[in-house]
């Protein structure tokens, strides 16, 4: 996973409630068993004409010339809500979002972006949409700056950690797996009823 | 004395391996769900990675999602490429040495639904899988969620998952739901009421004489909408009702073993004076047979109502307006009476077989209208099967409804089927979002009760009123 600190970036509108994962990649543009190969269809239904085509639609914010190369998206409440498919933030990054900035997060989606590096910011998104120009995300001081303001965030210890040093979750905690282990033994001595047939001793 | 704990902190205690940072726990997971719309990637990138699953005994997979669900399927799908997420699947559990109930096996179906039907998810377990609507499966007072592919890889190769501490919300259903109003009204009704976003971050706990009141089935379908609240998840605790719905199922445990495992039960649900960070008492006489009218579930109203004139305060005039355009109505137009094109009963909140009996006891007799496209697709194939053997196929089909093999079907699209563009469709599903049964189709959210009624006016139509 890429580290994240600092990035200073054009911002992408989309201030819309409830923006869910069915919309940020449908369904449909999920074609292979893979996290790659999503990014054409990010958005795919608001940003081209036809269902399944891929004429832009020049009235969707993503395909406006003077935000191309944007890496910060901007949304409204509950963003990511719906699927808990992961392919929502793969397609966001392999576009080339690293932040999304919105008044809330659906959980599932939150826990995604920081797995892959994208860094969920939970702020009002208008006041910041209101800055012309670029806008600067940075995570060790947990603030956004532009046009002359600063907005402060709030991110968990453990999800700021992991996107700042670019953490593998799995190699971490395989690094607890005597802790892991010894918990499990104690465990299934009370609760032996919880452990199916086969369950390594 | 220890201060009151609710199940949520009983069931966190006793998983919590250690402390991370802040409000972050590694917790022991107990059953990992997969299916192959999301777990063969978990999978195939565990491999990748050169990591091995910790503990194959404890995960399950299931083909629901991409299959098909017309008679005489193969691994061949409508979907474009779907054939690839089934073999892959299907490989890569056989690979790791997983349960796979594959197609054409009498266990397979939708993940939500076989799990409590084989008694893999038990009170004060902790189970997850990489599907939004894991939350489920909380009906059975486990502490079940969803999660995303990665995070299935991490329970995988550990039995462990990095979990931010969910706040706590009580919601209190006093009273009894009326006649005629079941599971996915009261879970609409308190949709409507605390938005899309109501409890995000959540876990909901349910309780109350309403909850008591309602069977296994049908508080899987109250929890199965708490995905729609944006929540961390939901859960009831579970009372005897569960345990006699538990007791002799395949996974379930046996003799000894069973009796320890009840009495550990049995000492799970909330304390009397436990705290939580939020509370919400609805009653449920209040409750009526709900449709959704808009693009989100929160947008609804009792059937008998119009769509509202002004935004909820937990929507905006924009999201209320786009939705309306979306959905071809007007501010204060009748839900009750519109005309639809397709009526679908099935998925992981309306597939059981308690919800094929209320749809078909309204169709006994009955037929579906000219015009209406009406499919009926059992959440598994032992669904399916229970139904068979109780005659409840006969009374779909000489309905007009087409009777499927079991699966996700087109509770979304996926580039193979679908009830065509602009479509408007009333079904027994979870989500109304824009698109998400086909090109431009306008779902309608009901009780399968409603859309068997609606099928056979050919209209929006609740049961009474037929």
């Amino acid at each position: 996973m890429t580290p994240f600190t600092r990035l200073t970036s054009l911002a992408v509108p989309l201030l819309r409630d409830n923006v869910d994962t069915d919309a940020i990649i449908p369904s449909r543009e999920m074609k292979s068993v893979a996290k790659t190969g999503l990014a054409e269809g990010l958005f795919a239904g608001w940003r081209y004409t036809a269902i399944g085509g891929r004429e832009p639609d020049p009235a969707f914010v993503l395909n406006d010339p003077a935000l191309a190369g944007a890496q910060i998206l901007i949304g409204g409440r509950n963003f990511g809500c719906g699927s808990s498919r992961e392919h929502a933030v793969w397609a966001l990054a392999e576009y080339g979002f690293r932040v999304v900035v919105a008044t809330s997060f659906n959980p599932i989606f939150r826990g995604n972006c920081v797995r892959n590096g994208v860094v969920p910011v939970e702020l009002d998104g208008a006041p910041i949409i209101a800055v012309a120009g670029p806008i600067t995300v940075d995570l060790p001081s947990q603030t956004v700056t532009g046009g002359g303001r600063t907005w402060s965030f709030a991110i968990e210890d453990e999800a700021k950690t992991m996107l700042l040093e670019g953490l593998d979750p799995i190699a971490l905690t395989l690094k607890s797996s005597e802790d892991i282990a010894r918990f499990i033994a104690q465990d299934r001595a009370m609760r032996d009823w919880a452990y199916l047939a086969g369950t390594p001793a | 004395m220890t201060a009151p704990r609710t199940i949520f902190e009983k069931l966190w205690d006793a998983h919590r391996v250690r402390d991370l940072a802040g409000d972050t726990g590694l917790l022991l997971v107990d059953r990992i769900l997969l299916h192959e719309r999301t777990g063969g990637i978990a999978l195939k990138s565990l491999a990748a990675s050169d990591r091995k699953v910790a503990n194959p005994a404890q995960v399950f997979v299931t083909m629901d999602h991409i299959v098909d669900t017309l008679p005489g399927r193969t691994d061949d799908t409508l979907m474009p490429s779907g054939k690839q997420f089934i073999t892959e699947t299907r490989a890569a559990a056989k690979a790791a040495g997983l349960t796979l109930f594959d197609l054409g096996d009498p266990r397979q179906g939708i993940v939500h639904v076989v799990s409590p039907e084989n008694g893999i998810v038990l009170p004060g377990l902790t189970l997850v899988c990489p599907d939004s609507h894991t939350c489920s499966q909380g009906a059975l007072g486990a502490l079940a969620w969803g999660i995303g592919s990665s995070e299935a890889e991490h329970a995988l190769a550990t039995s462990t998952l990095r979990v931010r501490r969910p706040r706590t919300m009580r919601v209190m259903v006093d009273g009894a739901l009326p006649a005629g109003v079941g599971a996915k009204d009261l879970a609409l009704h308190i949709i409507a009421r605390l938005g899309s976003a109501g409890a995000q971050g959540f876990i909901v706990e349910f309780d109350g004489p309403a909850i008591r009141a309602l069977g296994v089935e049908a508080r899987l379908t109250l929890c199965n909408m708490a995905a729609e609240l944006s929540a961390f998840t939901a859960i009831i605790s579970a009372d005897d009702v569960v345990f006699d719905y538990l007791r002799g199922r395949p996974y379930a445990p046996k003799d000894a073993a069973w009796d320890r495992a009840v009495a550990h039960w049995r000492t799970l649900p909330s304390d009397p004076g436990a705290l939580y960070d939020a509370e919400l008492t609805i009653d449920a006489v209040e409750v009526a047979p709900m449709v959704t009218w808009g693009t989100s579930p929160q947008q609804s109203v009792p059937i008998s109502r119009r769509v509202p004139a002004v935004a909820a305060p937990t929507d905006t005039p924009e999201a209320q307006s786009r939705a309306l355009a979306y959905m071809d109505l007007d501010e204060n137009a009748a839900l009750a009476g519109l005309a639809i094109d397709a009526a679908f009963i099935g998925s992981c909140t309306n597939g059981r077989l308690s919800d094929l009996r209320d749809a078909a006891a309204i169709l006994a007799g009955r037929q579906v209208a000219p015009g209406v496209t009406a499919i009926c697709v059992p959440g598994s194939t032992q669904v399916k099967q229970a139904a068979e053997a109780e005659g409840l196929d006969a009374v779909f089909r000489t309905a007009g409804f087409e009777w499927r093999e079991a699966g996700c079907s087109m509770c979304f699209f996926a580039g193979g089927e679908s009830f065509g563009t602009k479509a408007r469709v009333i079904s027994s599903t979870n989500r109304n979002f824009e698109s998400r049964q086909g090109p431009e189709t306008r779902t309608h959210l009901a009780s399968p009760a409603v859309v068997a009624a609606s099928a056979v006016a050919g209209r929006i139509t609740a049961p009474a009123d037929l």
